[in-house]
């Protein structure tokens, strides 16, 4: 059932659905853009439908709502460790088909991998409550279509948004009741059929021509380019790497908060191990291990690509690396190596 | 509630054996009973978690060598028996201890890389008729960097055939060389093909190891490598030990050489 509400009436809806649900959506915050007089748009609450960034793509993903940036995991003392509360209250999340999809590709490693299901995704997936806005498209760093993402079925609402009000499919019928005596409506929603930008994927048949693409000269250019801030992975709608680090209250070291950070592979340091050894040591290597991952390892293990081509590690990169443009290198590259070794 | 398979899991110490200055040996107890070559995870105050993998076990113990790395203040090091340690495991896929029977088993280690195997070894060690021979090459940077050293006597004694190297330094009754020198002293034409070989060391040891390996005419199949890596989970979530599609933690740490030398990292 869809309905058209006007935005006074979809604030009276949204007031009634605060009472049950925390609403996270885009948002801005005015002069807090890394240049002067810029805004950033990122997840945050929302208690007014005006609160709600539709027409602009947030300049951070939604996963930060369901996987933050850090939080506690644990409490400990000497001789205990207790596992963190963590949120209680049901989530309403506005998103892009993009930022559902990649939640796809986040569960395949928090909730699947090995056999081993995190805790601390699972208990936040299950207060999630998908509302798709629907995408008007038109961003020049988006790529979905070329990912196969910009298409979803796993939400609860849908909305479209108009200067003179809203239209809603409720896609769940618990959701129903919110919308009693608003005006009825044909809306179902529209998906962006084709992107200004495309993506090839490279073919990368088997683990020799994977290992001389590891070794292809291409890579070289970023060791000057890429300026390892990690930028690009903290954008990302579906990097999941974390490190755990102890923060200590007091005098006493052993009591305390264990904490999830999340980490980038683009900085050094990421896979160090003890005896002052590691691994990828050039922002060129860091780089390959990145794109690989995300055009190619992930999907030899879960079947599909990772990225989900939201194109915000191209928006927030500050050294203008497009990943569009590096990932059709790749495939260019692959070629090659593939006519060298008659594949 | 749902399970947690990140909680860490109190465990009392019992002893505490300095094997060299930096290289701790501490006995913990438990009745967790891993696999020769897996690993567990290990809270370290102010730190965080790290992977430390397995050194010993007997009736209700585990034993791990632990390193002070000097970086933090370091409150392993301040602990003692009877008090706690955190712990969590055992996690990935250890030795194919069961590809060794029968055969003649070539363990080559690197530095501390005998910790890993240790376990293994004892194994061996008291159960003589398990394989054919055991041909131990361990090798480690100078004579303050030797651990086990009951062990390495032991097993000097007893049924093995060994060498013991020191990288540059001369030692009485050592070799002096890295371990790749000594892997062409080995009887490989006398295994008649039914060998397996076991390499465990710092990453460049165990590069070069591999490919003296394989220029001795030694079947890659035969080969097997425990990788090291900074596990924050170690269980298949952080990313840190990830090489391509594998992930260390998960698939490995023991991977055969036709998987290890593809994971280039």
């Amino acid at each position: 059932m869809s309905y058209f509400v006007t935005t006074e009436q979809a604030n009276q809806v949204l007031s009634k659905l605060l009472e049950t649900y925390d609403v996270y959506a885009p948002k801005r915050f005015p002069k807090q853009g890394r240049f002067s007089d810029t805004d950033i748009i990122r997840y945050a609450k929302v208690e007014k439908v005006d609160d709600i960034v539709y027409d602009e793509k947030s300049d951070f993903p939604a996963k930060e709502v369901i996987n933050p940036i850090q939080q506690a995991i644990f409490y400990f003392t000497e001789d205990e460790f207790r596992a963190s509360k963590g949120h209680t209250r049901p989530i309403l999340l506005f998103a892009r088909p993009c930022d559902i999809n990649a939640q796809k590709v986040q569960a395949r490693i928090f909730m699947d991998n090995g056999g081993y299901q995190d805790l601390y995704y699972a208990r936040m997936r299950e207060l999630i409550n998908f509302v798709l806005m629907e995408c008007p498209g038109g961003d020049d760093t988006c790529f979905c279509c070329s990912m196969g993402t910009n298409k979803t079925d796993n939400y609860v609402m849908a909305v479209r948004f108009g200067e003179d009000g809203l239209k809603v499919e409720v896609k769940d019928d618990k959701f129903a009741p919110y919308f009693e005596g608003a005006a009825a409506d044909d809306f179902t929603p529209k998906f962006v059929e084709e992107n200004q930008t495309k993506v090839t994927v490279p073919e990368i048949p088997d683990k020799d021509v994977l290992l001389a693409l590891k070794n292809h000269p291409m890579w070289r250019e970023f060791d000057k380019r890429c300026v390892s801030c990690g930028a690009c992975t903290i954008a990302c709608s579906t990097c999941t790497c974390f490190t755990t680090r102890d923060i200590v209250y007091g005098q006493n070291p052993e009591v305390g908060e264990r904490h999830r950070i999340a980490a980038s592979c683009q900085i050094d340091g990421f896979s160090d191990i003890a005896g002052g050894f590691g691994y990828r040591k050039t922002a060129g290597d860091r780089m390959r291990y990145k794109v690989l991952h995300k055009f190619h390892d992930y999907k030899v293990r879960f079947g599909e690509d990772m990225c989900v081509g939201c194109g915000r590690c191209t928006s927030r990169c500050p050294a203008y690396i497009p990943i569009t443009a590096t990932v059709g290198k790749m495939a260019a590259a692959a070629e090659e190596i593939k006519k060298e070794q008659g594949k | 509630m749902m399970n947690n398979p990140v909680m860490p899991i109190p465990c009392e110490i019992l002893k505490i054996t300095h094997e060299s200055d930096l290289e701790w040996n501490f006995r913990v107890k438990t009745d967790v009973k891993p696999a020769p070559g897996q690993f567990m995870q290990l809270s370290i105050p102010m730190v965080g978690e790290a992977p430390i993998s397995v050194c010993g076990a007997g009736d209700g113990y585990l034993e791990f060598l632990i390193r002070s790395v000097g970086k933090v203040t370091n409150v392993i090091f301040e602990k003692k028996p009877g008090d706690t340690l955190f712990l969590r495991g055992p996690y990935g896929k250890g030795w194919p201890v069961e590809e060794l029977k029968d055969k003649h088993v070539v363990v080559i280690t690197g530095g501390t890389g005998l910790a890993p195997v240790r376990m293994m070894l004892d194994k061996l060690y008291e159960e003589p008729d398990y394989c054919k021979s055991v041909h131990l090459i361990s090798g480690f940077k100078n004579e303050e960097g030797i651990v086990f050293h009951d062990d390495l006597a032991k097993w000097e004694a007893g049924s093995f055939e060994t060498i013991y190297a020191l990288d540059r330094d001369e030692k009485e009754g050592w070799r002096t060389g890295l371990v790749t020198t000594f892997v062409k002293e080995i009887p490989w034409k006398e295994f008649d093909g039914n060998y397996a070989v076991v390499v465990v060391g710092p990453p460049p040891m165990m590069k070069f190891t591999g490919l003296e390996l394989v220029k001795n005419g030694v079947e890659e199949e035969k080969i097997w490598m425990s990788f090291e890596r900074k596990m924050s989970c170690a269980v298949g979530k952080c990313g840190h030990c990830r090489i391509d599609e594998v992930y260390v933690c998960l698939d490995g740490p023991v991977f055969n050489y036709t998987k290890a030398k593809y994971l280039v990292d």
